[in-house]
């Protein structure tokens, strides 16, 4: 029987952890705002106010013991922000690299770009599609591009062995006119008919070599990098050349020139009819996305996993973490055993001091938990990081981004493991009998 | 005088593990209204815990407990939480004061139960410390005073919120002889001049002397002697 009520205290206290997890903003405000409320008007809540203020104007002199709680629960939410921004960030990069009002085609049923061949004819007809914006000369704004995946050394690694993957992008004149975020910062633009490359500065951070003015071998072929070039977005990590150079090099029979058509829209309205002619016409077999809907679907294998992993590395410390609150706290309640027992002698009830140690250690948490997500946001905001060569896309640049929904996640966290770590004691000092606490020495 | 505690045929039975103790046997008491009683016997008697019962901290295994007419032994322990803070003043031998809290604030704990707004509360404790003869030390935290002087300020709380009843355990067990004086000179002022009804749990036949009479507990079992008057 008393295993059946500790099991569905268990059961209990686990689901209302994880409805308060995932539950958004607001109604943890109308909780916090009840208990606000139930603090300052009924008589029990204004007990548990009192013996709340009691024990938290004690915390100081007791600043020693309640650390480990402070420090535990810091540790884990420094980790689990880290891991979130880091997911976070990588999404954001990819994220931002589409938009509602670009689309891609690409061969039908291909995932990525480097998998996918289009043909020359195939290319000319998608630029003939309606919805699809024009330049000042009255031409498409639409750019047949061939991505390749090039290796080249690591920056700091041995130059004969650490090589690393990048994506070499041959691209045309149009490629600048539909991403006009991508502005050259060194140099200048490549030539075209020359084997000449422009490359991103997230790449020039990983690779060696890549300076303006230097001669870098792929393969076997030599390219000179004449600029450096800045889009703030996942293009960054790549290098960009003339298509009509970097095809016959890599395509040698010329038969497949491109693997994917980018189009600038007139507007986002202008994609399904966009989508609809391509679709149907007898000429293609084609898939057409938004480059917001392409980029985020290959950015959601990783960033899940990188989710997952923050989240399962955080439950393993969280887990730590509670033994460690629940240590401190029965500590501290077997301490003040004596100090709970004459309160309630004196009448004070047992539901206020349940609450008001839970508050205490929620504090404590939620202490620890602003701590934990301080040092995840000096040490890791910005923090720039690359992905592995990802099968089929090359080494991914981006930056950890600590993002206030983030932190908001690490706190909740935090105030999790506080809740669990103070019930626990806070049930025994309630439960234990007067007489026997205040017989206790 | 009308009697303020009542207690019928109460039995005690503790139950440790599966082994059944009985602590108390057939209690029968009267205490009346305004009484001093000191309550003697060896270690291990049941005096705390008989304490405990007409205190309310506990409720009896068999028979009933009035106190000022209201059946105790019935009440739930909600209930008697709100019954001890309006009736019952408690004052233990190690003082039991909240070491980071000062005189005052100890002293207005109680009054944290009631309707008093925050001035008021104030107030009230600064009486009951003034009455103690306490009231410069109002500042002080329990580790700043002596014994003697907490047991005073333990006193103060125990009274303030102005209890018919006052249950001490002990409350000179662990003073000196002066100390011990003091502490049970102010009990008896309490006793003599505010009709406090009190029942005191002592060791110390020279502190027994101050109560109007004495009984003695032997194995849970009471067993009456003539009371003793003490000297002025
Ligand atoms: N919670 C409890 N569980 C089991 N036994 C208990 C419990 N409380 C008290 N006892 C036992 O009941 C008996 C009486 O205890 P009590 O504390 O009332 O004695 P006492 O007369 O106050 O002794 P002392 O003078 O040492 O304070 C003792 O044998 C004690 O061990
Ligand atoms: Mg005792």
């Amino acid at each position: 029987m008393k295993f059946l009520i500790g099991l569905a205290t268990f059961i209990v206290v686990i689901v209302g952890v994880v409805v308060f997890l995932v539950s958004p903003w607001p109604g943890l405000l109308l909780l916090a705002l009840v208990l606000g409320l139930w603090m300052s008007l009924t008589r029990r809540g204004q007990q548990a106010a009192s013996v709340t203020a009691i024990g938290v104007s004690t915390l100081r002199e007791r600043l020693g013991s309640s650390a480990v709680i402070v420090v535990g629960i810091a540790g884990v939410v420094a980790v689990l922000v880290a891991m979130l921004a880091m997911a976070n960030g990588y999404r954001e990069t990819l994220r931002r690299t589409g938009g509602e009002d670009t689309a891609i085609v690409l061969r039908g049923a291909s995932a990525s770009e480097v998998s996918s061949v289009l043909g020359h004819d195939a290319a000319v007809v998608i630029a003939q599609a309606p919805g699809i914006a024009r330049d000042e000369q009255g031409r498409p704004i639409a750019s047949p591009e061939l991505v390749v995946a090039a290796n080249l050394p690591m920056k700091g690694g041995n130059p004969e062995e650490d090589f690393g993957s990048v994506q070499l992008r041959g691209i045309g004149e149009m490629a600048w006119k539909l991403r006009t975020n991508a502005k050259i910062v060194e140099g200048r633009r490549f030539t075209p008919g020359l084997r000449e490359l422009v490359a991103g500065r997230g790449a020039q951070r990983q690779f060696d070599g890549l300076e303006v003015d230097h001669e870098i071998k792929l393969g076997n072929q030599t390219w000179k990098i004449v600029g450096i070039f800045e889009s703030n977005d996942a293009m960054e990590s790549e290098l960009w050349g003339d298509a009509d150079v970097v095809g016959p090099t890599y395509r040698p029979n010329g038969a497949n020139s491109s693997t994917s058509v980018f189009a600038r829209l007139t507007g986002p309205e202008a994609f399904e009819p966009f989508k609809a002619a391509l679709v149907s016409d007898p000429r293609l077999q084609v898939d057409v996305e938004t480059t917001v809907d392409y980029f985020s679907k290959q950015s959601e294998g990783t960033s899940k996993v990188i989710t997952a992993i923050g989240i399962v590395v955080g439950a393993i410390m969280a887990i730590g973490a509670v033994f460690g609150a629940l240590n401190t706290m029965f500590a501290a309640v077997a301490t003040r055993a004596r100090e709970i027992a004459t309160l309630r002698a004196i009448g004070f009830r047992g539901v206020p001091v349940v609450i008001a140690i839970m508050l205490e250690t929620m504090l404590l948490a939620l202490v620890g938990g602003v701590l934990g997500g301080l040092v995840a946001w000096l040490v890791f905001n910005g923090y720039t990081a690359s992905t592995l060569a990802a099968g089929t896309t090359g080494q991914l640049t981006f930056q950890f981004n600590v993002a206030p929904s983030v932190l908001w996640t690490g706190l909740k966290w935090a105030l999790a493991i506080g809740f669990i770590g103070g019930l626990y004691p806070a049930l025994r000092a309630a439960r234990l009998p007067v007489t026997t606490a205040l017989r206790e020495l | 005088m009308a009697n303020l505690v009542e207690i019928r045929n109460v039995s005690k039975v503790y139950e440790r593990g599966k082994q059944k103790v009985e602590v108390l046997h057939h209690i029968e008491l009267d205490i009346a209204k305004g009484d001093f009683l000191a309550l003697m016997g060896p270690s291990g008697s049941g005096k705390t815990t008989l304490l405990n019962l007409i205190g309310g901290l506990d409720s009896p295994t068999d028979g009933s407990i009035s106190v000022g007419g209201e059946r105790i032994d019935r009440l739930g322990e909600g209930a008697l939480a709100k019954w001890r803070s309006e009736h019952v003043g408690f004052i233990f031998q190690f003082y039991n004061l909240l070491p980071m809290l000062s005189a005052q604030k100890n002293v207005e704990l109680p009054l944290l139960l009631t309707n008093l707004s925050a001035a008021q509360r104030r107030k009230n404790a600064s009486i009951a410390l003034q009455l103690v003869g306490l009231a410069e030390r109002a500042a002080h935290k329990p580790t700043e005073l002596s014994g003697g002087q907490q047991q005073r300020v333990a006193i103060a709380r125990a009274i303030v919120s102005d209890p018919d009843l006052l249950v001490c355990d002990e409350p000179t067990g662990d003073l000196d002889r002066q100390s011990a004086e003091d502490v049970l000179g102010l009990l008896q002022t309490l006793n003599r001049e505010h009709g406090k009804t009190i029942i005191m749990v002592t060791h110390d036949p020279k502190a027994a002397e101050y109560a109007s009479h004495t009984l003695h507990l032997d194995k849970g079992t009471l067993v009456e002697q003539q009371g003793l008057r003490a000297e002025g």
